[in-house]
């Protein structure tokens, strides 16, 4: 008996250490959360449903392993010449629909959740191109809105081998979209030549950016930080080389860095009236 | 009577083929057809699963080592199309030729000189879509999809050798259907209704039709690509008033389908295996077929959740991801049948039967992350990334190929009248097993760390699973090398098979001789 009972501890004792070691592990190898509400809710129905997976795959393997194991012929056993169960078919047709039913509302919700892209505080459109991403900030006043390229910062020489790779390789860019923290932004997705996909994992959020259509797509980033993300929709031959960098500022420090490149765009398209034919710029001045 | 007036020169009816090349050339017996497909389906393999290694070194390590771009997505485009149109779908027609007349109690099928032609043409349709690596710009390169914009005003100048290929292809594959529906509703023995025909029968009578309604489909689009390209229309061009989005509409149209095309007949050949090697019957053949049917159905209204992220409105969204679930249940069905089967059998496991429990494991492993996928704001995080990638390599390698090769393994004697060596047979197995799972099992992971498909190039947090896979790759192409050899020395000198190869094989073509006769069946048997 006191064998036995070591044994039983024994085994439950390696067991939880496999669980807690598997759970650590998982968490590496599962989804990332992110840090939007949309993202973790996203999360938690994707535990949700692997859990569901999990558990139906537990039973049906189990039984099939069973199977395997007593039934063969090497042990001897006769094979029976049962051929149908109605009761049997009619319960794997109703169960299955029932854990179906079950995860259709959660998703539902959380779909529809997404696609409320009212009250949004602002608006960043995003576009597309072979192969890099702009950046426009719809301003209140539409003079006043300014835009920018996103580019690959990852040198050649790392991507040929000829330099050491740095921590952020493939996933670092020149200038990054800077967005506030805590306010509902509206992004307007499109693109200029082929398809591309706006994607950042840890807002939850993804869209094909498409010639002549415009997707729209929200978050509300309660966390300051740097997020990455890459195109997602295969756009020609660079298309392992365009990523997409969200710098999520604090909302001061973003309304002033926000400032000062309206303040620039300004001074730019004024530096450039300047320069054109003054009789037009009192024509339209006047309308 | 008119036979009696050739003396001396009897009437050819009885004689074996033509000799030499002219035998496949201008052969109308199914037998030779299904060679000749199969053959053909396994070249293919292996050029496909060539690419496939290319793409696999090149993802070794991070950084761009043997190849660029350009030509990784050339590798990516091919090793699909290729797969796909050239290795499975050709394979499932090689399989049916061989087995629906020997199944339904034919002596061949009803359209032989059809027959002909539908092979014939493929060689020259992948001739022509190989051919495009050598053209300037090269060959398709916008992925197995061909998504407009892309494939149409960005695409290389040889995509309109692409676009007839497909074509080509559409063509072989309409008639091949047409004779295989003519074929199993005109030729079954007398005694033979619908519902006694075997499943492997069934299944490939819903497949004619999926392919007869799609393919017409996939046909207008690429007619539609070639217009865009030569004749000035903007059917996808959104600049000319077309839209991008249509052409995802169509192809997915075709292309949901298409994904049944490619694993319904797998179902069948798993539905003879299992009940042989468990010595029992089916359990619930007629919600096997019931099943069948409706999965074809459901089929034509799931396509869009290919396009969870191109912005369809709220309905649609929640419409298609219902749809989807839905083909869960009669998929579910046929699983929880397989494993009634064995259940209180008296199971061997022959490498039939092992890949077929395979089949039966990691094709339901594919069926969980489909569900997974279908799961709307879930599919927003896993599309397009390795998630989906690792996905549909569970449902059609372990899924549609291992059931061919299972199916390979199973018919193997009655084909060539010897046995295979079974100890090569279950070894290949368990390489093709373990290949399988360590290639594309740590996709997942990948995928839901967020790697992108496609990218010939990755972030260091992705290295280490990378290797992993492209190890895991190499297992599994050089273990179908070894299948070829397994094979060959099978035809070469493996010992006579008899006529029931197997201790619990039923039906039709187990009552033939082994190898079965050239003119399977030339007198009706009777099914009571």
């Amino acid at each position: 008996m006191n064998t036995l009972k070591s044994i039983t501890t024994k085994v439950a004792l390696s067991l939880s250490l496999v669980l807690a070691s598997g759970l650590a592990l998982a968490d590496e190898l599962n989804l990332r959360a992110g840090v939007t509400e949309i993202s973790k809710s996203v999360y938690d129905l994707h535990n949700l449903i692997l859990l569901i997976c999990v558990l139906i795959g537990v039973v049906v393997y189990g039984v099939m392993f069973v199977s395997m194991y007593l039934h063969r012929k090497s042990r001897g056993h006769e094979p029976a010449q049962f051929d149908d169960n109605h009761v049997l078919e009619i319960a794997w047709t109703i169960i299955p629909t029932l854990i179906l039913v079950g995860m259709f509302i959660p998703s539902y919700g959380v779909l529809k959740e997404m696609y409320n892209t009212e009250n949004a505080e602002m608006t960043v459109e995003v576009r597309g191109y072979q192969w890099k991403w702009e950046y426009k900030y719809v301003d209140e006043d539409y003079n006043n809105s300014f835009s920018f390229f996103s580019n690959l910062a990852t040198p050649r020489a790392q991507i040929k081998n000829r330099q050491v790779k740095t921590e952020t390789y493939l996933l670092e860019v020149d200038e990054p979209l800077r967005i506030p923290a805590n306010r509902k932004v509206k992004f307007l997705v499109t693109a200029e030549d082929v398809i591309h996909a706006w994607w950042v994992p840890d807002f939850g959020i993804k869209r094909d950016a498409i010639p002549g259509i415009i997707n729209e797509l929200w978050a509300i980033v309660p966390e300051p930080g740097t997020y990455r993300g890459q195109c997602t929709e295969l756009c020609g031959k660079d298309h392992g080389f365009m990523p997409i960098v969200v710098e999520v500022l604090p909302e001061v420090e973003f309304d002033l860095w926000y400032q000062d490149k309206v303040a620039e765009k300004i001074a730019l398209d004024q530096s450039k009236k300047s320069q054109s034919d003054p009789e037009f710029l009192t024509v339209s001045s006047g309308g | 009577m008119s036979e009696v007036v050739h003396t001396g020169h009897h009437d050819d009816h009885d004689h074996g083929p033509e000799k030499g090349i002219l035998r496949w050339l201008y052969t109308t017996n199914h037998k030779d057809i299904g060679t000749l497909y199969l053959w053909f389906s396994f070249l293919m393999l292996f050029i496909g699963g060539a690419l496939a290694l290319v793409i696999r070194t090149e993802l070794f390590q991070p950084g761009l080592q043997f190849i660029e771009p350009a030509f990784f997505n050339q590798m990516t485009t091919n090793h699909g199309l290729i797969m796909v149109f050239g290795a499975i779908m050709p394979a499932f027609v090689g399989l049916a030729n061989w087995l629906l007349p020997m199944q339904v109690g034919a002596p061949d099928m009803a359209l032989p000189r059809m027959n002909n032609l539908s092979f014939w043409i493929m060689p020259f349709a992948f001739g022509m879509m190989i051919s495009t690596f050598f053209m300037d710009g090269g060959g398709p390169n916008f992925g197995w999809t061909f998504y407009a914009p892309l494939s149409t005003a960005y695409g290389p100048p040889s995509t309109t050798y692409f676009i007839f290929a497909v074509h080509l292809m559409g063509a072989s594959s309409i008639m091949g259907s047409i004779n295989i529906i003519a074929t199993i509703l005109n030729m079954r023995a007398p005694g033979m209704t619908l519902m006694k025909m075997p499943l492997f029968v069934w299944t490939w009578l819903i497949t004619a039709f999926l392919l007869i309604a799609v393919m017409p489909v996939l046909a207008g689009a690429v007619t539609m690509m070639l217009f865009d390209i030569h004749f000035g229309t903007s059917f996808f061009n959104a600049a000319g008033g077309g839209d991008p989005v249509m052409f995802q509409h169509i192809f997915w149209f075709f292309g949901h389908p298409e994904v049944y095309i490619m694993i319904l007949p797998a179902f069948g050949v798993v539905s003879h295996i299992i009940p042989t090697f468990a010595r029992k019957p089916l359990f619930g053949y007629t919600s096997m077929v019931y099943a069948i049917a409706s999965i074809a159905i459901l089929s034509f209204v799931v396509w869009a959740h290919h396009m969870f992220t191109v912005g369809m409105p709220l309905f649609g969204q929640a419409f298609f991801m219902g749809a989807t679930m839905v083909i869960a249940i009669p998929t579910g069905v046929k699983v929880f049948n397989w494993i009634a089967t064995m259940w209180r059998g008296s199971m061997t496991f022959e490498t039939p039967m092992l890949f077929a429990l395979a089949f039966v494991i990691l094709f339901t492993m594919g069926g969980f992350s489909g569900l997974m996928l279908s799961i709307v704001p879930a599919d927003y995080q896993y599309h397009d990334t390795y998630f989906v990638v690792a996905h549909f390599h569970y449902v059609l390698v372990p899924g549609a190929l291992f059931s061919i090769i299972a199916a390979v393994y199973f018919w193997f004697p009655k084909w060539t009248g010897k046995m295979y060596d079974e100890a090569l047979g279950k070894l290949h197995f368990w390489l093709s097993f373990i290949g399988v799972n360590v290639t594309f099992f740590p996709q997942h992971f990948v995928g839901l760390a967020g790697m992108p498909r496609r990218i010939p190039d990755y972030a260091l947090q992705f290295a280490d699973f990378n290797m992993l896979s492209s190890v895991g790759a190499f297992i599994f192409g050089f273990s179908q090398l070894f299948f070829l050899y397994v094979l060959i020395k099978g035809i070469r000198s493996g010992k006579p098979a008899e006529g029931l190869s197997w201790e619990g094989a039923k039906g039709l073509e187990w009552t033939l001789p082994s190898p079965a006769p050239y003119h399977s069946f030339t007198n009706p048997p009777k099914v009571s």
